[in-house]
This record gives structure tokens, sequence and C-alpha cells, in this order.
């Protein structure tokens, strides 16, 4: 890899606060994101060509399209942030950016928040901004795209949340790819659940509040519990040497 | 207290105290499970709803809730592996999953089976059936996870931090049944309430649990002591204990 | 007793393949999981003293040939 491509990472130790830290943190991996074009659009194309794939692989039938296109969507999301996450430290982990950021005197759970923040920023809002086309091909109506973009975009965080922690645990192992799917889609299955079963009551006409709440509080616990867990698995991980 | 707590870190101490807890455990674990199921197999009486088939719940109800409470089991155990890194509950997290994997099959097996006379099917996608899948796939992660980490150290804390994270899945298992009203029937045991079953269905099903809790205490020291043996094996009293089981 | 015979025992009214296949299941992998746990005790218990039988080993080479190693810097050094 191309050593330009990624500017080091400088945090004045004793003078920067924490949320300044945070930012320097964040604004460095969007620039290092957008010096790689090709990662920040891989997770897209899958999550497009996955949703191609149903109606070739099942029925194009607008009947079934519509009753199955928010979960084909979904999944689809799902898949594609797995794929992204392991992106989330491993480039770090390889340079050794990640070693610098456990040393920082700043918290390290929010310095993963940030890389996290970050790692949403770059693939669970485009998906969410790619979503109302794809639904559209789907058949589904526009309340039911709007309430699932709503979801995603609730729901995507908290993908991107745990999947750090999965993402952290499995920092240089061999077999990684497939230890973290193994790790984290069980944790995901909550997530899928509420998020389709909203886009599903929303299309019978119910209200859809309280299923956001739900799954708002889902966001809530992930982002109060995941950076902490990740941070954890981040020292372990890099004691491992 | 805390000397006991202190000893109970020390592996020499556990292996004296397992080696005269474990006949018990296993003669009680056999005879409890033995009456229990002889008992609800042959003696219970029939269910006035579902018939002789029923009488899975002998075994489906004593290995989901093993299944359940050895993963939280590992949970706890975990926390004291990351807090006071303590040898001891490493070692159970460790030796405990894969006995905590086949219950979980052996509760969604049952679980299955029971449903062809009950439901018509094999396997029906309710809130407890896909919850056990899920505790099935948390339980393969942990092993996957412990087997994939060399170091001995990092892999026993990081499986804690995964199983810390995991339990987080425990309480919507449990509280799943009030969320999805679905086929399956309400929990059997309620801690606050009186069972609804009569007294001749659930005495049985008690002692089926309870045996099965013995008979898991066995294998946990069986395993454990496995596992402290190969870890432990350049001190000294491993050596004397190793070389005396010659002579 | 609430069945009549054994063969009612049996066949439970039609319930019986399902009700044994669970328990043979059941007493099948419990079992399976007793024998390989005891098992791998004891490999792990003939593990240890194999290695310390081959560290035991390696000792009386070592000390041998120190032994050895002694006896001809003595002849080297009457030469």
């Amino acid at each position: 890899m191309n050593a330009d491509c990624r500017p080091a990472l400088t945090l004045r130790q004793d003078t920067v606060g924490a949320l300044a830290a945070m930012q320097a943190v964040f604004a460095r991996d969007m620039k290092v994101a957008f010096r790689q074009r090709q990662d920040l659009l891989n997770p897209l194309l899958f999550f497009v060509m996955v949703v191609t794939l149903f109606p070739l692989g099942v029925s194009p039938e607008v009947s079934f399209l519509r009753e199955a296109g928010a979960g084909i969507l979904w999944v689809a999301a799902l898949l594609s942030v797995l794929l992204s996450l392991d992106h989330l430290f491993r480039h770090d982990f390889d340079d050794g950016t990640l070693e610098q950021l456990v040393l920082q005197p700043q918290p390290l759970f929010l310095l993963v928040l940030a890389k996290t923040a970050a790692h949403w920023v770059l693939t669970g809002l485009p998906l969410v901004v790619l979503t109302p086309v794809l639904g559209v091909m789907v058949h589904l109506d526009g309340n039911s795209i709007g309430v699932l973009c709503l979801t995603l975009l609730i729901g995507t965080p908290v993908l991107s949340l745990i999947g750090s922690i999965g993402a952290a645990l499995t920092l240089g192992l061999r077999s990684a790819g497939v230890l973290l799917s193994l790790l984290i889609i069980p944790l995901y299955i909550p997530v899928l659940i509420f998020g389709t079963g909203t886009v599903a009551s929303a299309a019978e006409g119910a209200p859809v509040g309280a299923y956001l709440a739900l799954m708002g509080a889902f966001l809530v616990l992930a982002l109060t519990l995941a950076p902490f867990a990740s941070a954890a698995a981040l020292r372990i991980s890099l004691s491992n040497g | 207290m805390w000397q006991f707590f202190h000893k109970l870190g020390s592996p020499k101490w556990f292996f004296g105290i397992s080696a005269r807890l474990m006949p018990w455990l296993l003669a009680g674990g056999i005879l409890l499970l033995m009456a229990g199921i002889v008992w609800g197999l042959a003696f219970a009486p029939k269910d006035y709803l579902q018939g002789n088939s029923y009488r899975i719940i002998f075994i489906h109800v004593p290995t989901a809730f093993l299944a359940q409470s050895v993963y939280v089991m590992m949970a706890v155990a975990a926390v004291v592996t990351l807090v006071w890194r303590m040898k001891l509950a490493d070692v159970f997290v460790k030796s405990v999953a894969p006995v905590g994997l086949v219950l979980t099959f052996l509760s969604l097996f049952t679980g299955a089976v029971w449903g062809k006379p009950t439901w018509g099917t094999w396997w029906v996608w309710d809130a407890r059936l896909t919850s056990m899948l899920i505790l099935l796939f948390l339980y393969g992660g942990v092993i996957a996870l412990d087997r994939a980490i060399n170091d001995e150290k990092s892999a026993a804390r990081a499986v804690s931090v995964l199983v810390l994270v995991g339990v987080v899945n425990i309480p919507i298992i449990q509280y799943s049944v009030e969320w999805w009203n679905t086929l399956h029937q309400p929990s059997t045991f309620k801690l606050t309430e009186k069972p609804s079953m009569p007294a001749e269905m659930w005495v049985p099903l008690l002692l089926s649990v309870l045996g099965l809790y013995l008979l898991f205490g066995w294998l946990a020291c069986l395993r454990m002591q496995t596992e402290i043996l190969l870890r432990e094996q350049r001190t000294r009293w491993v050596k004397d204990y190793v070389l005396a089981g010659r002579g | 007793m609430a069945f009549d015979s054994f063969s009612a025992f049996m066949v439970m009214e039609g319930h019986g393949p399902y009700v044994w296949s669970c328990y043979a299941a059941f007493f099948l992998l419990m079992i399976g999981l007793m024998v390989w746990s005891l098992r791998r005790r004891k490999a792990a218990i003939e593990a240890c003293r194999r290695g310390y039988e081959f560290q035991a080993g390696r000792n009386d080479q070592q000390a041998a040939s120190a032994s050895a190693a002694s006896f001809n810097r003595v002849k080297v050094s009457q030469d």
C-alpha cells in the first residue's frame, strides 16, 4: 500500500481534549477512505448486487417482491456492513496506528467510537441513501420505503457498533473473516427482526412508533456498551502480539 | 470469605476438592436423572391435550434450562476473569462451552421432534426455538474464537468479552415469549408462580432438571481437571500427581 | 403405571418413535460427552507423563554428555 495514502495520526498529547481527539480520529479516517475510493464503493456494490440476485433467484413477481422486499434490503445491508467490517481496524493494525491510538491519554473507547462513527458514515449512511432506489426496484410503496429508510438509519449504526466488537476481537487472527461472521451474525439478529418487523407493520397500516422506539433503545444500548467492549477487545488483540 | 475466594483461585485446591466431590455428583446426577426419566416416561399421567408426546418434556426442559444457565454461569466466570484474572474462571469457560453446545443442540433437537406430533412440523420459527438457535451459534462462536487464538491469556480474555457481549442475548430469550405471541407454550417454570402442571408431572421434571445439573457439575469438574493438568504440567504438584497415578 | 402393557409403553399411542428418538439422542450424546471427557482426561495425564519421562531422559543424557566432556578435557590436558 502506498505510504502517503495514509496520513499519520497526529494528536498533541497534553493539549488535545477528548472531543478534539475524537474529531481528529474521525477526520483522519474520512481522509484515508476518500483516498481509497474502491474500498468505499465495495460495500455499496455488494448491496446492490445481493438485492439484484433475489428477483433473479426467487421470483420477479410484484407480490413476492413487495412482501419480501424489506427483508431482502435489510439482509443485504447487514451483509455489506459485515463485509466492510474487516477494514475497520485492519489497516491501522497493520501499520501500527492502532498501537498509537491505544497509547493516547484520551480514553480509548471514545477514539473507538469516533472510528466506528466514521465507519458508519462511510458504509451505513450510503446504504440508507441508496435504499429508496432499490426499494422502488422491489416494488415497495412509498410509505414502506420511508419507514425502511428510517429503520436502516437507526439500525445500521447498531450494526457498525456491534460489528466493531467482532472486528476488534478477530484482529490479527488467520481466519478472521469467517470467524467475524460467526461471532457477529447472532448478535445482529434482534436488530434484523425489529428492522423488518417495523416495515411489515407499516405495510399493514399499523403505527410504528413503538417499534422505532425499541430500535432506538437498541441504538442507545449499543452506543453505551459497544465502545467499551471493543476498546477492551482491542487492547487484548494488541497484547496478543 | 476472602481466604475462600483466594483458595478458589488456586488450581491445586480445586483439584483436591473436585476429586472428592465428583463421585457424589456423578452418582447423584445419574440417580436423580434416571428417577425423573423413569417416573416421567412410565408413571406420569398422559397429557390430555398432547397425549404421550409430551413425555419428551422430561429431557427437553432440563437441556434447555441448563443450556441457558450454563451460558449465564459462563458470563459470571467471564466477569471474574476480566476483573480478578482468576485462572479457574477462565478454565471454567473454556471447559464448559462444548458441554453447553451439546445441551443446546439437544434441546433444539428434542424441541423439533416434539413439534412434529404437536404442531405438525419439525421446525417452527417461533421466538424460543429461534433464540435457542442463536444460543447455539453463540456457543459455536465462543468455541471458535477460543480455538483461533493461540495465546492462552489473550484467548481467555477475548472469549470473556465475547461471552459478556453475548449474554445480552439471554434476556431476549427469556422475554421473547412475551414479545412475540406464537405457537410455543409459555415457559414451564416460573420462579414466582406455582407451576400449572399437576404434581405428578412437575415433580419428575424437577428431578431430571436437578439430576442434569449434578451431571453437568461432574462434567465441568472433569473437563476443568483436564484443562488444569495440561496448563499446570510444569508445576511440582501436577508432576507428583501424574507420577503417583502410575504406581 | 400409565400404560397397560410393555408394548403399549413402546408404542405410546403412535407417539413412540418421537419420544424414543429424543431419548435415544439424549442418552447417546450425553454418554458420548462423558466418555469423550473421560478419555481426554486420561490422554492429558498420559501426555504429561510422557513429557516428564522425556525430560528425565534428556536430563540423564545431559548428565552423561557433561561427564563425557569433562573426561575428554582431562584427557586433552594430559596430552
